[in-house]
């Protein structure tokens, strides 16, 4: 790392992951999903049930953004892409981003922004009270999301606030599982279950030989 | 009228002084009308042709004259064709709501014949083209009320479900009535998976069956229900959740005990054998308390109130009287 500036940067543009308008790609692509919901409601894409179609996207871009970010690490090092560790942060506050979005649309589409009656809901039904236990356990994180906030926990602590995001993942899972349970249907569930085995179990395993 | 009338004494269609997005907005308003009962007027108009409920015209026509039977025709706006028939749940055809319209194009429809059996002096087989003629058909504009919380107003054709179960002649023995749907893995790729166990069955009890409202229906929107809709006859049960309501039905058994339904099999703390729509009795994951109704007021349109028995109190709440609606959910 003792490289001088000029032949940093060379090598920077050389490696498409170190390039700086790689993060600007990423950021613009996490907004994608997002965008289409935009779009899809005022064009009238989104089928009969639009406001259904929106809370449902939401989730599963939550959920898709959380398995992303958890994959990061694995992928660095099954691919030997160090520079992969640097977009990491940006979609773990993403997944945060449509995790709050799918919260607002669930307590204005679904609830009309009654919250005595919000309240009621998520103590009464579990797979609700799962998702917004996950969406409580995100908070923490990404108030923590930046670099001062790292120096003043200490990078200890930080780390082992930030693991966290295991439980949130399991919990998260729950919650789909049990909006899916109603109707017996467990395929996409199962998809995500076992990917989400194979972030964890490498870690685990990982954790074990070492 | 003559200042409308051009020098050759021809009339000026009304479609070159009106805009045309004007007129057919007037047909809309005119079918909602219809639908609310002031058919009287457009009748009066010579419009009555436009108060009848059209569909896009991509299925055999099915005529039906209006129903009398008592809460046959609700009064309110139609949920569009495009949503009726895009939006189902059909779990033979996939779990996704957009799958059955996607997938149901397999679905062979003709020959079909619906076996009678059980508990009945004349039990027998009968042909989808004798069923089509064995009673009148009938309009019937009922609420459709889900499960999962969402609901919809569909013109449905079709006639009381009696017409063909008495001339079965139920015995005495003859106390609920089983409903067997299609199951074939060859045109329905759902049934392949494991969601439920098929094929899909669905019960009443007789005295629920013989009811007026109990529909057997043939047709939506003036034609023939699309595959993805129930192809070629389906049960329309508007007191209870949809799913009650079985769709391409090729047996119908009268039965002494309490028929098992698929969903009561697949989830019996979820769903229950009667399944009446109940604002307060709540699925165990929801609120029953309100609905979405589909294509109503755009995107931020609040959900509205759900009714008892989905608004059937006056007809059917006597079927129901001294149960505890909480324990027989």
């Amino acid at each position: 790392m003792q490289t001088s500036p000029p032949l940093r940067a060379a090598k920077a543009a050389r490696h498409p992951l170190l390039h700086p308008a790689a993060k600007v790609v990423l950021f613009v692509l996490c907004l994608l999903p997002l965008a289409w919901y935009a779009f899809g409601v005022v064009t009238y894409q989104l089928g009969a049930n639009p406001a259904e179609a929106v809370i449902r996207g939401l989730g599963d871009w939550t959920l898709r953004l959380l398995w992303i970010t958890l994959a990061v690490t694995p992928l660095r090092q099954w691919t030997s892409q160090p520079a992969l560790a640097r977009f990491r942060r940006m979609l773990g506050v993403f997944t945060f981003v449509y995790a709050s979005l799918h919260l607002v649309a669930y307590a204005f589409l679904d609830m009309s922004l009654d919250i005595p009656e919000i309240l009621r809901d998520i103590a009464k039904r579990p797979f609700i009270l799962m998702g917004f236990a996950a969406w409580l356990m995100l908070l923490p994180l990404a108030a923590t999301s930046f670099n001062r906030a790292i120096k003043a926990l200490g990078a200890k602590r930080w780390q082992w606030l930030h693991k966290l995001v295991y439980a949130i993942a399991v919990v998260g899972l729950m919650h789909f599982i049990w909006m899916r349970a109603g109707k017996n249907n467990f395929a996409e569930p199962a998809v995500y279950g076992a990917i989400l085995a194979v972030l964890l179990g490498w870690r685990v395993w990982k954790r074990l030989k070492a | 009228m003559h200042l409308l009338r051009q020098r050759d004494g021809l009339r000026i269609p009304s479609s070159e002084i009106t805009p045309r997005e004007h007129y057919e907005n007037r047909r809309d308003w005119l079918k909602s009308a219809g639908a609310l009962g002031l058919a009287g007027l457009g009748a009066g108009l010579g419009l009555d042709a436009a108060a009848q409920t059209a569909g896009p015209g991509k299925l055999a026509k099915l005529p039906a004259t209006r129903s009398a039977v008592p809460g046959a025709m609700a009064m309110e706006k139609l949920t569009r064709y495009e949503d009726v028939t895009s939006y189902n749940n059909y779990y033979e055809f996939g779990t996704d709501k957009s799958d059955p319209a996607q997938h149901a194009h397999t679905l062979k429809t003709r020959p079909w014949t619906v076996a009678i059996e059980g508990e009945c002096a004349k039990p027998g087989r009968y042909g989808i083209e004798d069923l089509l003629k064995l009673a009148p058909m009938e309009e019937r504009i009922y609420r459709l009320r889900c499960v999962e919380g969402w609901s919809m107003v569909i013109p449905w054709e079709g006639y009381s479900l009696a017409e063909l179960l008495k001339r079965a002649e139920p015995s005495s023995r003859a106390k609920y009535v089983e409903f067997t749907t299609l199951a074939d893995k060859a045109q329905m790729p759902g049934v392949r998976s494991g969601v439920l166990d098929w094929p899909y069955v669905e019960g009443l009890r007789l005295d629920e069956a013989m009811h007026p409202l109990t529909l057997l229906a043939f047709g939506l929107y003036g034609e023939v229900l699309p595959n993805q809709n129930g192809a070629p006859l389906r049960l329309v049960v508007p007191w209870k959740y949809g799913f009650k309501s079985a769709k391409s039905i090729v047996k119908i058994r009268f039965t002494e005990q309490q028929p098992v339904s698929s969903w009561t099999k697949a989830a019996q703390q979820e769903y229950g054998f009667y399944s009446n729509v109940n604002p307060k009795v709540d699925h165990p994951r929801w609120s029953q308390a309100t609905e979405r109704r589909i294509g109503e007021d755009g995107f931020f349109a609040k959900k509205r109130a759900t009714l008892m028995f989905n608004g059937y109190e006056s007809q059917v709440g006597q079927l129901y009287a001294g149960m505890d609606l909480k324990k027989f959910y």
